[in-house]
């Protein structure tokens, strides 16, 4: 068999096994060497920094986590590089979820942030997990009216209206900012076209999302939204950022977007090198057959 | 007739309309929410219908020994491992706040059945699932952009344009160009086709699905689509 | 913030644009729809993917293989729920009458109460009540990727000749059309969710691009009514049109004239129209 039918008769599994060694690869490297592609962040990235550090001290941020963990990978290390900045800028983070699932990534990100690394933050006080809320755009419709109604407890069973945290919040509006770490539905969409919208400017609002949503998430930007990250380019973006701000040697969890960087160069490379392949083959295929 | 057509018309167009005037008097904000709860209450007992036909369809495959049948099993063990689990609350310590209630904790926290079953089945099969895209976009990738004519080849040069910009390979490769021709650079040219060309598009296709989600509802709140009740018979 | 006065008042005022242009549609669906019941029903272009399924449904009934519908993975509020539950009780009528088996794996219990009544009908409809077999369309479970991999699993044992993705998708969207593409099943695609559109362009043969998702129900009944009411949705679309040319006119003008400041209060009343 030629080599044109041979390529052009690809098991696909070689590819999968390329795209396998493309991405363990620099993993293993990364880890071993601790090393990290280099980041130039962009606007967006620096935005999502300034708004978060142009919030007087004590100042409520709704923190909403609607991912999961197929997600993770992605949204995890900007979730905690966001809950870092917050927690160091003494702002009161109140978290909410509207995946079934998200209650538990708030729960795993205050433990790897907050009680970890800033551990005079009083839960109830400086912080509070509210949980997971069912009902899609119908909890957002309801925290534009009345906030304790659609977050009655918190995820200890506690009443929310008896929180020291949740004092004087009557409705969304009464969050300066929302971040909003998303996979997918309900996500960052839902919270511009129900909240931000409907909140008419007082709710300032930045956006994490995945690199498939990032695209739909780009003609609300900077309009309805005041800054976004798209994917893990865009964690690794903010991240470099922060790091570079916070100062001292971070923690690895705190360079997790930036490792990630690695494999995703090589992705990328193999998927460019197989679009070549690709058409190279089809190139060829038709001068063989004009032949 | 009456049960099967003409009265869940009638719920879909009253709770329609009710849902659309709530957005705009205030008065009536907490009716829209009441019909979204009154749904998400429905489809929790729902969920009823769905763990029957699920039990039935895999009891049916064991019991008849149809290919694959083994897989079957699995899926009733765990459904039945995990029911038991979560509605038992099996292994879940007291509540912190009342250690005297029985049943009084959660079984969601981490060193439950519960936690484990979500922690370690859970977590990693969803993860490796969500995993599986990266090896299938690279066979669509491999098979599918193919620069057959114009509108392909330009599709092609973006996605160079995105796929590299987006790393450091575009830094690398188009780190040099000077400082008036920054524009050009890899990382500067896909924020450009993403907060440009990919906005327009994307504004366009947004507008046709909202005018068409709106046509869809219009059709069926005034009753003129009647396919979704089944038949599509007038 | 603490609401204003205005907040105070019975309407909602900031919305009242947006309820504008819902009594504008609604009045163009109501003209447009009594056009086409006089007599005059408009001319729909032709789209591709639904000229294609009576192709595949045919190609499946050949192959003596299944047509495998997943009508997206949300629940009946979603409206492209509605609308692929709509579509599968016209593919269920096609293949009802082909003799062509359509399997319907659901994520949601709901949508599997909806899509079996829509096939009942449907099979109903087609002078063959005996092809509606209940047990096709099953429920799987709620959970994204458990259904993605039970989809998947079933596409690889059963081979269906034909796969038909029509709602709400979306990591999953890429999952299913790469193992359909894999098993040589011709596949059409329809959603409205524009981040899953380009893996559908990709891998599948056929692609419904948002608004012809929404126009496939109307397009396929013929009915003078519901063709009427895509009338009115193109004349919604040639007023928004409208609308961004006045309004990019208007603000490059604005930046061409400063001076001139009516041009920025004429601009921010368009945006206001719009809605902004």
């Amino acid at each position: 068999m030629s080599l044109l039918a041979r390529l052009q008769s690809l098991d696909r599994r070689w590819i999968f096994l390329l795209m396998a060694i493309a991405v363990a690869g620099p993993i293993l490297w990364s880890g071993l060497t601790g090393k990290t592609p280099p980041e130039q962040p962009t606007d967006a990235a620096r935005r999502v920094l300034k708004v978060i550090d142009d919030l007087p001290e004590g100042s409520r941020v709704l923190f909403a986590f609607d991912y999961d963990p197929a997600s993770a990978g992605e949204l995890q290390p900007m979730a905690t590089s966001l809950m870092r900045q917050c927690a160091a800028r003494k702002l009161r983070i109140v978290c909410i979820a509207l995946w079934p699932l998200g209650g538990n990534m708030a729960q795993e990100t205050i433990a790897h942030v907050i009680r970890a690394d800033f551990p005079s933050l009083r839960e109830g006080v400086d912080f509070v997990n509210l949980g997971f809320q069912a009902g899609n755009e119908g909890v957002m419709k309801v925290v534009l009216t009345d906030f304790t109604k659609a977050f009655p407890k918190d995820a200890r069973g506690q009443a929310a209206a008896d929180l020291p945290i949740l004092q004087g919040v009557r409705t969304v509006r009464d969050f300066p900012l929302l971040v909003n770490v998303s996979a997918g539905y309900p996500g960052s969409k839902e919270w511009v076209q129900y909240v931000v919208s409907a909140s008419e400017g007082s709710v300032k609002m930045i956006a994490g999302c995945t690199g498939v949503q990032t695209p739909q998430m780009y003609p609300y930007y900077p309009g309805q939204l005041a800054g976004l990250l798209g994917a893990i380019k865009g964690a690794a973006e903010y991240e470099n950022l922060l790091n570079g701000v916070m100062g001292g040697d971070p923690a690895p969890k705190y360079l997790e977007a930036q490792r990630r960087m690695a494999p995703q160069l090589f992705g990328h490379l193999l998927l460019v090198g197989l679009i070549v392949v690709g058409n190279l083959i089809q190139f060829m295929g038709r001068r063989g057959t004009r032949a | 007739m009456v049960l099967t057509r003409l009265i869940p018309l009638w719920i879909a167009i009253v709770s329609g309309v009710a849902i659309l005037v709530s957005a705009f008097i205030r008065p009536m904000e907490s009716w829209g929410e009441n019909f979204t709860d009154t749904f998400n209450v429905i489809a929790a007992i729902a969920s009823v219908l769905g763990a029957g036909s699920l039990l039935k369809a895999n009891l049916a495959k064991v019991s008849r020994r149809d290919a694959g049948w083994g897989f079957a099993l699995v899926v009733l063990g765990t459904f039945l491992i995990t029911l038991v689990v979560g509605l038992g609350k099996i292994g879940v310590h007291p509540s912190h706040d009342f250690p005297q209630a029985d049943f009084g904790g959660k079984q969601e926290t981490a060193d439950t059945p519960f936690g484990w079953i979500y922690e370690f089945a859970m977590v990693p099969l969803t993860s490796t699932m969500f995993a599986l895209l990266a090896f299938y976009v690279a066979s669509a990738a491999f098979r599918a952009f193919r620069a057959k004519n114009l509108e392909a080849s330009l599709l092609l040069g973006t996605a160079f344009v995105i796929l590299l910009g987006r790393t450091f390979a575009g830094v690398v490769l188009t780190g040099w160009l000077p400082d008036w021709a920054s524009g050009l650079r890899l990382e500067n040219l896909s924020v450009y086709v993403m907060q440009v060309f990919n906005t327009a598009g994307n504004r366009a296709i947004i507008i046709g699905i909202a005018l068409g989600v709106a046509a869809t509802s219009l059709r069926i709140l005034l009753g003129v689509d009647r396919s979704w009740l089944g038949g599509g018979e007038r | 913030m603490a609401g204003t006065a205005a907040d105070a008042s019975i309407l909602n005022a900031h919305r009242l644009p947006l309820a504008a242009w819902i009594v504008g549609i609604g009045a163009a669906t109501t003209i447009f729809v009594w056009r086409a019941r006089r007599g005059k029903p408009p001319t729909i272009r032709r789209i591709a993917a639904l000229e294609a399924v009576d192709e595949a449904i045919g190609r499946a009934t050949e192959m003596g293989r299944p047509v495998l519908f997943i009508p997206g993975i949300q629940d009946m509020d979603n409206i492209q729920t509605v609308a692929g539950v709509t579509m599968l009780g016209r593919v269920a009528k096609t293949a009802a009458e082909y003799d062509a088996a359509v399997e319907a794996p659901v994520c949601r219990s709901l949508v599997m109460e909806a899509a079996r009544e829509a096939v009942q009908a449907s099979c109903l409809a087609a002078g063959r009540a005996d092809a509606y077999q209940p047990d096709r369309i099953h429920y799987v479970t709620d959970e994204q990727f458990g259904y993605v991999a039970y989809v998947g699993g079933k596409m690889m044992r059963e081979k269906p000749a034909a796969c038909f993705y029509m709602g709400c998708f979306f990591a999953e969207s890429l999952i299913f059309s790469e193992n359909g593409n894999s098993i040589g099943a011709i596949q059409i695609a329809g959603t409205a969710e524009s981040s899953q559109l380009p893996f559908f362009v990709a891998a599948c043969d056929y692609t419904l691009i948002g608004e012809e998702f929404f126009a496939a129900s109307a397009y396929l009944s013929g009915e003078p009514d519901q063709l009427g009411t895509l009338q009115a949705q193109d004349s919604g679309k040639v007023a928004v049109m409208m609308f961004m040319v006045i309004g990019a006119v208007v603000a490059t003008a604005g930046v061409l004239m400063p001076s001139a400041t009516w041009l920025g209060e004429f601009g921010a009343l368009l945006r206001k129209a719009m809605g902004g």
